[in-house]
């Protein structure tokens, strides 16, 4: 059985319909990017995987784990596993990242029917990340991504996912905007994280961040449907010829 | 638009009552403030939302209660149901009943020499000269509620602090309304005198044990000395039948710096009024406040600051929550007199409106004589962000919780200005228990009459 299985997924904002018939199978273990221009409906799909209620899923099915995720509301899927690394991280006012973290964690725990982390033993396990992803320890106890730089704010979801180690992560164009520099370091970071227990989706515009994560398939998402399956080189190939080429396969493909 | 039919009538009664037993009635002085505040109320009347100053708030509904006095200052009250009204690790706390002090209910612990605790009324009959020299001195008698106040007072804090003293303890005042069959008022008065290059923090707190229609109607007179360093905070969490009218007048003298915070939870008409002027160069004024309302709670925070000397620097900072069809008024007027040159003054007030019936009226208003003056001012009103809403709720945070992170954080701007210390962790407590209530009180179908957008939703309108 695969970690993740989409059938047919529909998704419309406002009866406009974005994602127009996605498959995509990912199983344990997997690295699987999502390339595709923009308004192809990438985000969209990385948004409706975290159960963003904003979205109509108008058909089709979503399997995480062997349970519906399409059922799920955002907080139960992060319970179960599932996270997204935004595109845009928000910023919070007033709310310490030590603190925000601590809380999700205790959060997932819970629901996990494990003890809460208090501050003391959540201190250590903050700077071994913080270490990882090269971030300054004066972060944690500023507002959630206030005033946080472009590569600061995306470093910070890195950060999340590192403490909250979902089972699942979409990251949603982390790469975009980055430094090279920090490119490396957020790569870095994400590729730490590959275990055979743990699958991760990265959902990117430009080929360059799998020149650092490696991943095992790639699918070009052109106009709302999946329209190139392959391995690493599908994205080099990109790199290459462009989406254009690919525009003209999805124009012809069949809907489903 | 209402020009409410008063009851003054009853008020004449009840003051003839008043003046001839009240204490001090046979200081010339005193029966002359009194009579005088009198008949200026008996000419201004209750105002109405013709006034400019209370065009959001419409006070018909007191006007036309028939309020007497309230009189059981001392009844059936025991300090075991004040406990939950203590602010925890202080020292000295005035208890108030209706207005009255209550020194049996009272916390008197140990201030350093040079602060005088006592009361208006204990003061006036011991020590009247001292009283005399600052009552009345400062106050608007143009304002109906302030001259009612005058015209009825008798009792409340007294707190003299000699100069170079430093008050590390704060000194609560806790008024008590017990309310009565009848409906009842109280006019609260506090004398505050700061001498020279003193430092202290005073805190008020409203609240009420009964329910029934009370009325209180409060003036604090603080007068802060050349060099001071005060705090001054006002807290009001009466039920929500209380109608609560409130002014804090500071005089500020050279390079006194003065904090003023307000907290307005409950109470269904509130009108807090602080008025600062800063007489004397160099004085600092820092106006902070919050104010959070559910129901069909009316809470008005009416600023003046007057900048009557050159250097001065005013800062206000006031952020209300608003759900179920609750009314927020910041009106925020800064007069800068012309002699205020250098005047730097910031005025900032941000709403956050959890449903569609809720509403705030928000005013600046600059009066500028003088020509070199930095005042600037702005406001906002927003909604929970959806956005930041789902990216809690992403990382596992319930909805419910997700909805108090936000509300918790939006309040926080203002505890942030709240110096560490027991008052601040006690304000925090109330603010804490207002916010989950607020947060839980839809937890069927939060999204449904909320109001929630997505994107950046401030809306600049100043």
């Amino acid at each position: 059985m695969s970690l993740l299985e989409v059938k047919n997924l529909h998704v419309g904002v406002d009866n406009h319909e974005i994602l127009k018939g996605i498959d995509l199978k990912v199983n344990a273990g997997e690295v699987h990017s999502i390339m595709g221009p923009n308004g192809s409906g990438k985000s969209t799909l990385a948004q409706v995987l975290a159960r963003r209620e904003t979205y109509d899923v108008t058909s089709g099915e979503v399997s995480y784990n062997g349970k519906d995720l399409l059922a799920m509301k955002p907080e139960d899927a992060a319970c179960e596993g599932v996270f997204m690394a935004f595109q845009y991280p928000v910023e919070i006012p007033g709310i310490s990242n030590a603190y925000f973290l601590r809380s999700a964690l205790n959060a997932i725990r819970k629901y996990r029917g494990l003890d809460e982390i208090d501050a003391m033993d959540f201190l250590p396990l903050f700077r071994e990340k913080l270490k990882l992803l090269d971030m300054d320890e004066k972060l944690m106890n500023r507002s959630v991504n206030e005033g946080f730089s472009g590569g600061e704010k995306k470093r910070n979801e890195i950060l999340q996912m590192a403490v909250l180690e979902p089972r699942l992560a979409i990251l949603d164009e982390t790469d975009s905007g980055l430094d090279i520099d920090a490119l490396k370091i957020v790569a870095q970071g994400v590729d730490a994280m590959r275990n055979p227990e743990r699958a991760i989706v990265v959902v990117t515009h430009y080929q360059r961040l799998l020149n650092y994560i490696v991943p095992d398939f790639v699918h070009v998402l052109v106009d709302g449907r999946i329209v190139r399956s392959g391995g690493p080189e599908l994205a080099l190939e990109l790199e290459d010829k462009g989406y254009g080429s690919m525009e003209g396969e999805a124009r012809h493909a069949t809907p489903a | 638009m209402v020009t409410a039919t008063q009851h003054l009538e009853s008020y004449v009664e009840g003051f003839s009552e008043f003046e001839k037993l009240a204490t001090g009635h046979a200081l010339p002085w005193l029966r002359k403030l009194r009579r005088d505040a009198f008949a200026s109320f008996c000419e201004v009347g209750f105002p109405t939302t013709h006034d400019e100053d209370w065009r959001f708030t419409n006070v018909s509904v007191i006007a036309q209660t028939p309020f007497q006095l309230a009189r059981n200052g001392r009844a059936r009250l025991s300090q075991k149901e004040l406990e939950p009204y203590q602010v925890a690790g202080i020292a000295s706390q005035l208890v108030f009943v209706n207005g009255r002090f209550v020194r049996e209910l009272s916390l008197l612990g140990k201030l350093p020499d040079g602060v005088k605790v006592s009361s208006l009324a204990a003061e006036t009959s011991s020590n009247p000269g001292a009283i005399e020299l600052h009552l009345g001195r400062y106050l608007d008698g143009r304002d109906a509620f302030c001259a009612l106040n005058t015209a009825f007072a008798e009792d409340g804090a007294y707190v003299h602090i000699r100069r170079g003293t430093l008050v590390e303890e704060p000194i609560c005042l806790l008024f008590v309304s017990t309310g009565d069959d009848a409906p009842s008022m109280s006019h609260p008065r506090n004398l505050i005198v700061a001498e020279e290059n003193s430092q202290a923090t005073f805190v008020e707190d409203y609240v009420s044990l009964d329910g029934g229609a009370a009325f209180c109607n409060t003036v604090t007179e603080l007068v802060a000395g050349d060099h001071t360093v005060l705090s001054h905070y006002m807290i009001e969490r009466e039920h929500k039948q209380a109608f609560n009218i409130s002014t804090l007048r500071i005089q500020q003298g050279r390079s006194a710096n003065v904090v003023s915070h307000s907290v307005l939870l409950g109470g269904a008409l509130v009108r807090n009024n602080v008025h600062p002027v800063l007489a004397g160069e160099g004085g600092e004024c820092l106006i902070n406040g919050l104010f959070i309302g559910n129901g069909h709670q009316h809470l008005d925070n009416y600023m003046l600051v007057e900048h009557a000397s050159p250097r001065c620097g005013s800062r206000q900072f006031y952020n209300g929550i608003l759900d179920g069809h609750a009314h927020g008024v910041f009106h925020g007027r800064i007069i800068v007199h012309e002699d205020a040159q250098k005047t730097d003054a910031k005025q900032t007030n941000r709403n956050l409106l959890l449903s569609d019936d809720a509403q705030i009226d928000t005013k600046p208003q600059l009066e500028i004589y003088a020509d070199d003056v930095k005042c600037t001012h702005g406001a906002t009103i927003g909604q929970i962000e959806g956005d930041a809403l789902f990216y809690l709720r992403s990382r596992g945070i319930d909805e419910v919780s997700a909805r108090k992170f936000l509300l918790f954080a939006f309040a926080s701007e203002c505890l942030d200005r709240m110096k560490h210390g027991p008052v601040r962790r006690y304000v925090e407590g109330l603010i804490n228990h207002c916010l989950h209530q607020m947060a839980n009180s839809a937890p069927g179908a939060p999204t449904e009459n909320r109001r929630e957008d997505t994107g950046r939703n401030w809306g600049e309108i100043g």
